[in-house]
């Protein structure tokens, strides 16, 4: 496992893609920190509130290419033929795009040294954000991934990443449309959005984590599951 | 050291492998042969554990590949029909990651094993190229040279020398034979000649089905019992022929027509046991008609192959010479030039 998390994460800065991914990431963080610093507040939290549409559109970057990839390239031969499991193979390519999207969010932590360098730290505050970001991307991942292991093209896996993303973020839009009030309080329990705002606003709820935990454990079980059925047809 | 039991494998309604079983010992050479789509890859996707078998078992040193397969591919290289190589890697860096990822164990340290191994399969002038911008038989090699890794005693290489230049093939083959003395060796491959100059012993498989499981000589001796032979007697055809026929222990006698300037060919094929050629000597120089050529009309593995594969049971009466009438070259060139017209089946 530990092989594959290093050469995915490697294959990022080989190719342009993990230098544009936190370019972009970079761009809109210093723009949403900006404005902290320009209305005077030491609120760090709407720098994360803000984060939740810049994930929706970077992380299929991350996870266009993780499993498709290796189906065109029939690199996928090498991987299945190694002594390593189909679990090995799904967690360390979520692990690497995880850990670029953590080098990514480390930005924060600078931010915030930044804003308590002029203010009183609310150190509970931005951990509880942090631990809301991290939790949020780990769960995007898992899903682009899962829609990349569904194709051989990067193009497809990106644009269903992102018609992933967009359906996670209406997620809410289509529980206030639904007809049935018991269909739309399902969709409201599977608003990321909503899940996400209590770690913004300060507000540490257990099942928010086990929540975004779960999606993280089903899609990588999905994407096993997909590597596992092109065995067997 | 492969012990492969009953496998079948289905496509939806397809069967491309169906019950197949042999086992191959440790140190043997297995090559591998059947048309394309045959199921060659497939078995050999199987036996490495990146396809499950229908039904069936395949057990690598005791390990069933299904139920123990961390065990069992560790004792494995494989060399896919597409070499899996990430083209964005320089070799250094791709066989790096390949030794990580196969977990090799071996005494050296990881930096001379891998030397080795470029030494060996002679690609350490390339090392810190890309692959992406290596040739197609540098790219074979690297694939090679990742099937090595961690010297795993069992080989499965599958059409090894697709895409090699001819003194690359020779060097492939020569490689190939070397490493069967520490390593077992299944080796898929469509081109017949390449099976006779590696293996051991050749299992033929056509539309899925096992056709044949021997040694190449066995192969061809269970094939050809009769002592047939292709000759060129200088000397006019019709009593030459019936000269030809009046020998009492011939049993068929065939023209083939004109080769050169009053030389003709002649099929002749004797009883069981009995050596003709002596015979056919005497009563040709009884009469001044000189013998230009006579050779053993043998199956070649071409012919055994189209017999398995296509079921043909007339190959008795199609020796090699018949092919191509036209041509005049020696059978060994022959042999040679046949390569290529024989993977079209």
């Amino acid at each position: 496992m530990s092989a594959i998390l290093r050469r995915e994460f490697a294959t990022y800065f080989r190719a342009p893609l993990g230098y544009i991914y936190l370019a972009i990431f970079y761009f809109f963080g210093g723009q949403f920190f900006s404005a902290v610093l320009y209305s005077m507040t030491n609120s760090i939290g709407t720098v994360f509130s803000s984060m939740f549409t810049v994930l929706m559109f970077t992380i299929p970057l991350l996870t266009m290419r993780l499993m498709s990839e290796d189906k065109r390239l029939k690199t996928d031969q090498a991987l299945l033929t190694a002594p390593v499991s189909l679990n090995g193979i799904v967690w360390g390519k979520f692990l690497a795009a995880f850990a670029l999207f953590g080098i990514g969010i480390a930005i924060t932590i600078l931010y915030f040294l930044i804003l308590s360098s002029m203010a009183t730290p609310q150190w509970n505050i931005f951990l509880g954000n942090l631990l809301g970001i991290i939790l949020l991307g780990g769960s995007l991942i898992s899903i682009g991934m899962f829609i990349s292991s569904l194709t051989e093209s990067q193009m497809i896996a990106a644009i269903g990443g992102f018609a992933a993303m967009f359906f996670v973020f209406m997620i809410d839009s289509i529980a206030s449309i639904m007809p049935v009030a018991w269909l739309g309080a399902i969709f409201e329990q599977l608003s990321f959005l909503t899940r996400y705002n209590d770690f913004t606003s300060g507000i540490l709820d257990f099942s928010n984590i086990l929540f975004f935990l779960s999606v993280v454990v089903v899609f990588n079980f999905l994407t096993v599951r997909i590597l596992e059925r092109k065995r067997w047809s | 050291m492969i012990e492969i039991k009953n496998l079948t494998k289905r496509y939806g309604n397809k069967l491309a492998v169906d019950d197949v079983s042999f086992t191959v010992n440790k140190g043997e050479i297995l090559g591998f042969l059947g048309p394309n789509g045959a199921g060659k890859s497939t078995t050999m996707n199987i036996l490495t554990g990146y396809l499950s078998a229908t039904e069936g078992q395949a057990i690598i040193d005791g390990f069933d590949i299904l139920e123990n397969p961390t065990e069992a591919k560790k004792k494995i290289g494989y060399l896919p029909e597409q070499p899996p190589l990430y083209v964005d890697m320089t070799v250094d860096e791709y066989l790096d990651f390949m030794y990580d990822l196969k977990k090799v164990r071996v005494g050296a340290s990881k930096k001379t094993h891998i030397s080795e191994i470029c030494e060996l399969v002679k690609i350490s002038h390339v090392r810190k190229r890309m692959i992406r911008n290596l040739s197609k038989g540098y790219k074979q090699r690297v694939g090679i040279a990742q099937a090595l890794l961690g010297n795993p005693e069992v080989l499965i290489l599958d059409e090894p020398t697709v895409g090699l230049d001819p003194k690359q093939i020779i060097e492939i083959r020569t490689l190939i034979k070397s490493l069967s003395e520490s390593h077992t060796v299944i080796l898929s491959s469509h081109i017949l000649p390449e099976i006779q100059a590696v293996c051991d012993r050749v299992i033929v498989i056509s539309q899925g089905r096992l056709v044949a499981d021997d040694t190449e000589t066995n192969l061809s001796n269970k094939l050809s019992d009769d002592v047939r032979y292709t000759i060129r007697i200088d000397g006019p055809e019709k009593e030459v022929l019936s000269m030809l026929r009046s020998i009492p222990a011939m049993t068929e006698v065939q023209a083939l027509g004109k080769r050169e300037k009053g030389v003709y060919e002649y099929i002749i094929e004797a009883e069981k046991g009995f050596d003709i050629r002596r015979e056919v000597f005497k009563r040709l120089s009884s009469r001044n008609w000189p013998i230009m050529s006579l050779k053993s009309s043998e199956l070649t593995l071409e012919d055994i192959f189209l017999q398995l594969t296509e079921g043909r049971t007339d190959i008795n009466m199609m020796p090699a010479a018949e092919k191509e009438p036209e041509e005049k070259a020696e059978p060994a060139a022959e042999a040679e030039e046949q390569e290529d017209g024989g993977d079209e089946e």
